[in-house]
């Protein structure tokens, strides 16, 4: 019945199909293998791929610790920094808001030129930064007007704060943006309010008290924009730092020491307005960021002294002041220094930026004689009643050594010889004992070496061998430059801190403390015995003692009257510039009409009570004018410190806190 | 006319309504009705799970698809016949006066509005071009297809429509017809040289074809070629469309969760990158189990193509089965990153009322073929007149 020739189209057809069929069929399983190759073979590849899609890690940065003095005051802290942003999508009219927002608080003209033209360059859900450090009256004006408002945002970030400004910054250091160098691979270095510490406790602290940034992951979409916030690792704040320091007596020392011998006005006084209008300087460059000028005692307008001044528990070794003037408002770093404001920083000729109490290193002078002493005790080279015929002057070969006494001392004893600082005993003593001995007693006593305290940039100082010479010079040792050294010149430099140091072992009975100035938990391993004779130190403190209460000391100044204890010590004075046979013979120029940088050193070194003595006190003016300027800077300080000791045992009294820029009235 | 064939019992000369509803293919259309509910689903979830505004609208047209449906498949197969030319020409008609305003007009659509639908000409073409080779074929003798005259009008039945749709410029529907074409001159009969011959010379003259290639072309073959190179430019689709797919893995990141999707890193994923979004969220799993609801769905149609007796109905079922197979494939191979993309949708789950009309007329063809499964149909589509 079929049509032959429909049946041939019909196998064809058949035949076809089943081809067509099985080509069809291997193609949906291409599409099968390419399924299992992607979602199988490939999937993790594409899961990760996904999730780095879908997530942006978001990091919460984790709060700072805190520094806190001996007490418990806040010597570093953070402050609710508030600021507003302006997210644009969020307003249909971003010009009318910022003028809304310029009815409420102050927005430079900069700062809105700015706001427009990151908002022109950001997606429109990005905020944008219109004002920070705003006050919390500020902000309350802008949390009430918020409906009138649109798109503006209160943000809260937090601000390193420094109460005490400069008169802690050589401690506390100062935070401030992480440069490139300082990014080690952590990403919360590179959040962009992120601070880092620059320097002092914050640097050497740093990774304690920057704690561990929380992180959170926030999924966003395609265009970036936020869809949710996932819980995270909250992080860690970061660790406390406890003090051993004083503040109050920090701040004491600070501007005692800075204010010298000068007093300590403020601008509007009469006083200051005469001495201004004299000097034709303008004020700013001569008015203390408190608000006062420092006047001396022919009223005129004086900058404040640089130096050093250190109170260390003589017992265990803690810190309790250590004040390097001038100082400078750590507090600017925060917000931005100007490269102005940096330029004078780095070419002040005091050297703000430098910690004088650990990083100046300075002839010790006199202060160095108790070594020399005490080498000569240990030694056997002097005895106790051993004498000296002072007249003045010591010759060795053709060169002669003058005593700082034109006319000589006369015969004096080793206390004697401490007593009125004479040259020519030492010059014997360091002559008979050697170079070798004084250098080995320097270095027991923490000269010439770090002693690891808790700050960056500590020196060493230098107590010269005859194989430093040789090394470093390439010249042998002259016996000249040993006298030299007997008497804390030449070659010999210290730190404040060594001084205060070697004061501290020279008075707790031969115990060598390490200077500290972190609270420890638990006490230490007990403090290493010296092995130096206690009636070899004994006569070396009663020398020290006579300096201030004998009747030919030469800081008698020191005493503290009515005090009820003594107080024990040692001047030096350290000179800067050779005295020449010209001066000698037509009379030396007074210290004081020198140029500042060519006057003498200052130092006092001393210990309080000189009978059970608990403070050791290290003062060091640089181009000070002699230690007599040091003396009673050095005296006022310990006379303070054993004053709040009394505060310290009756528990009832409040510890004050001192705002900055209020300065303590000087009872010296 | 002789009436011979119509008294044959296997053959009753006319099938009433009643028999018709009994002959069509339920299972199928149970098929249908599953594919199109994981549309749904599908769509359900890329509106972050509403029902607004794509998943109710696709129910509601699949809906109206499944009565056009029915309705075709009622139609006497005889009647499509001697209508196919008419279709052919009238979709030829609609497809230049569309082509040709779209042209001259700034922005003239490319579609007409039905009220539900919005038709396009191209996509009425492929079906009407199935139609027009099934019936010029079914006249054809094995030994009158073997001769190469008798292939000028069915070229030009296949490339007229090509061109002009070529013009839009639109590779992808160009491709489909051609490729819808040819598969029915292969089931028809025309012998295997010359595909090869066509294929070989077709191979031969693509480093010709690539001088002739405007830049912005060879950029886009480049970039399928290596789309990691353009991450963030044209690449950038079908990158995420990988990421998607391969994050997945074998069981998804589940119902609602995908977030390549959710999160809009992934394109169209309404309505060309839909299956993208499917194997997000129900993994390897889920897109194999579609993939095997559209093998059984296409092996409906070549059963249906093998049991029929005419040689219209076999080339109409199977034509059409073939377009229908090229959308899927096309639409899941691009997405996979197998082939450049092309605007090509889903039948049946991705949004669009052009794209499940021409699914739903296809699988009408289908199932009317599986209807007038016995109908014996002469060579001139008349009464038999041998």
């Amino acid at each position: 019945m079929k049509n032959p020739k429909d049946q041939d189209t019909k196998r064809a057809f058949t035949r076809r199909s089943l081809l067509l069929g099985a080509g069809q069929l291997g193609l949906v399983g291409a599409l099968g293998a390419r399924l299992y190759y992607l979602q199988v073979v490939e999937a993790d590849r594409y899961r990760t791929l996904s999730e780095e899609n879908q997530f942006n890690l978001e990091l919460l940065p984790p709060t700072r610790g805190l520094i806190l003095d001996r007490h418990g005051i806040l010597v570093a802290s953070n402050e609710d920094n508030f600021r507003v942003d302006l997210v644009p999508e969020q307003t249909s009219d971003v010009r009318g808001t910022i003028n809304a927002l310029r009815q409420v608080v102050h927005v430079d003209d900069w700062d809105v030129k700015r706001v427009l033209k990151e908002i022109s360059r950001k997606r429109s859900f990005v905020p944008v930064t219109v004002v920070e450090n705003l006050t919390r009256e500020d902000i309350s004006r802008v949390a009430v007007n918020a409906p009138y408002l649109p798109g503006i945002r209160i943000e809260e970030g937090r601000s390193r704060v420094y109460p005490y400004g400069s008169r802690a910054v050589n401690i506390t250091g100062y935070v401030a943006a992480v440069s490139d160098t300082e990014l080690t691979g952590d990403p919360v270095l590179e959040l962009p309010d992120f601070r880092i510490g620059k320097s002092g406790i914050e640097k050497l602290y740093d990774k304690e008290m920057r704690g561990s940034a929380g992180r959170r992951q926030v999924e966003v979409n395609a265009l970036g924009r936020i869809i949710r916030k996932l819980p995270g690792d909250e992080g860690q704040p970061g660790k406390n730092v406890h003090l051993t320091l004083d503040m109050n007596l920090q701040t004491f020392a600070h501007e005692r020491l800075e204010r010298g011998s000068s007093e300590r006005v403020p601008v509007a006084d009469i006083r200051v307005q005469e001495a201004l209008a004299r000097s034709g300087v303008p004020k700013r460059y001569l008015e203390n960021d408190d608000g006062t000028v420092f006047l001396d005692k022919g009223g005129n307008i004086v900058q404040g002294e640089s130096g050093a001044a250190i109170v260390m528990d003589v017992h265990t070794g803690e810190i309790l002041t250590i004040a390097s003037t001038p100082g400078f408002d750590p507090n600017n770093f925060n917000k931005g220094l100007s490269a102005r404001d940096w330029e004078n920083l780095l070419s002040n000729p005091r050297h703000p930026l430098t910690n004088k109490a650990i990083a100046g290193t300075y002839p010790p002078g006199s202060t160095f004689k108790m070594i020399v002493a005490l080498a000569a005790l240990e030694a056997g080279v002097i005895g106790p009643e051993t004498e000296v015929y002072c007249n003045g002057h010591t010759d060795l070969g053709n060169a002669r050594f003058h005593c700082w006494k034109r006319w000589g001392h006369g015969k004096m004893d080793v206390m004697d010889a401490l007593e009125q600082s004479c040259d020519v005993y030492f010059y014997e003593a360091a002559k008979r004992v050697g170079i070798d001995r004084i250098s080995e007693m320097a270095r027991r006593f923490g000269l010439g070496e770090t002693l690891e305290i808790e700050l960056p940039g500590e020196r060493n100082g230098l107590i010269p061998t005859r194989e430093w010479k040789l090394a470093v010079r390439g010249e042998r040792w002259q016996k000249g430059e040993t006298l030299i050294t007997g008497i804390g010149q030449g070659f010999v430099l210290v730190t404040p801190l060594q001084l205060a140091v070697m004061t501290a072992r020279l008075v707790n009975g031969g115990y060598a403390v390490k200077p500290s100035l972190i609270q420890r938990q638990a006490s230490d391993a007990p403090v290493p015995k010296m092995n130096v004779s206690r009636g070899n130190l004994a006569y070396v403190l009663e020398g020290m003692r006579r300096v201030v209460n004998g009747a030919h000391g030469s800081a008698r100044s020191a005493k503290i009257p009515e005090s009820g204890f003594q107080v024990g010590g040692k001047t030096g004075t350290a000179q800067v510039r050779r005295i020449t046979k010209a001066e000698r013979a037509t009379g030396v120029i007074q210290n004081e009409d020198l140029p500042w940088r060519e006057r003498d050193h200052g130092l006092f070194v001393g210990y309080a009570p000189a009978d059970a003595p608990r403070y050791a006190v290290a003062v060091v003016l640089e181009h000070g004018g002699g230690s007599k300027y040091a003396v009673p800077i050095a005296r006022d300080i310990l006379a303070r410190a054993m004053t709040a000791d009394g505060f310290e045992a009756s528990e009832a009294e409040p510890v004050e806190i001192l705002p900055q820029g209020q300065p303590d009235t000087d009872q010296g | 006319m002789a009436t011979g064939m119509q008294s044959n019992s296997l053959n009753p000369p006319e099938l009433t309504l009643g028999i018709k509803l009994q002959q069509i293919n339920w299972g199928l259309i149970l098929l249908l009705t599953l594919i199109a509910s994981v549309g749904f689903a599908m769509l359900y979830s890329a509106a972050n799970g509403s029902w607004t505004p794509w998943a109710m609208r696709q129910a509601i047209r699949f809906g109206v698809g499944l009565v056009i449906t029915l309705g075709i498949a009622l139609v006497d197969l005889r009647f499509l016949m001697r209508w196919a030319y008419a279709f052919y020409f009238l979709s030829l008609g609609l497809l230049g006066v569309v082509e040709i305003a779209g042209e001259i007009g700034m922005g003239a659509q490319r579609w007409i509005d039905l009220g539900v639908f919005r038709l396009q000409p191209s996509e009425l073409m492929k079906l009407a071009l199935v139609l027009a080779l099934a019936r010029y074929f079914h006249r054809q003798t094995f030994e009158e297809v073997g001769r190469i005259r008798s292939l000028f009008v069915p070229l030009v039945l296949v490339f007229a429509p090509a061109i002009l749709v070529l013009r839009q410029p639109d590779l992808g529907t160009a491709g489909m017809i051609i490729l819808g074409g040819g598969a029915i001159f292969f089931l028809a009969g025309v012998r295997i040289w010359k595909f090869v011959t066509v294929l070989v010379l077709g191979l031969s003259a693509i480093p010709i074809g690539w001088q002739f290639l405007h830049n912005y072309q060879k950029n886009r073959i480049l970039t399928f070629l290596n789309p990691e190179n353009d991450p963030l430019g044209a690449g950038y689709h079908i990158l995420q469309s990988k990421i998607a797919l391969g994050s997945g893995g074998l069981f998804g990141k589940g119902f609602l969760q995908g977030s390549q999707s959710h999160l809009n890193f992934l394109p169209e994923k309404q309505t060309d990158f839909i299956f993208t979004m499917l194997a997000e969220e129900l993994g390897l799993a889920g897109a194999l189990f579609l993939l095997l609801l559209y093998v059984l769905a296409l092996g409906y149609g070549f059963a249906i193509a093998l049991r029929c007796s005419s040689q219209f109905g076999r080339l109409l079922a199977l034509g059409t089965t073939t377009t229908l197979f090229l959308y899927m494939f096309i639409n899941i191979a691009m997405v996979m990153g197998l082939i450049p993309v092309v605007g090509v949708p889903l039948p049946l789950i991705s949004y669009g009322g052009t794209a499940m009309l021409t699914a739903m007329i296809g699988f009408g063809l289908i199932i009317n073929c599986y209807v007038h499964r016995d109908i014996e149909i002469g060579r001139q589509g008349f009464e038999d007149e041998d």
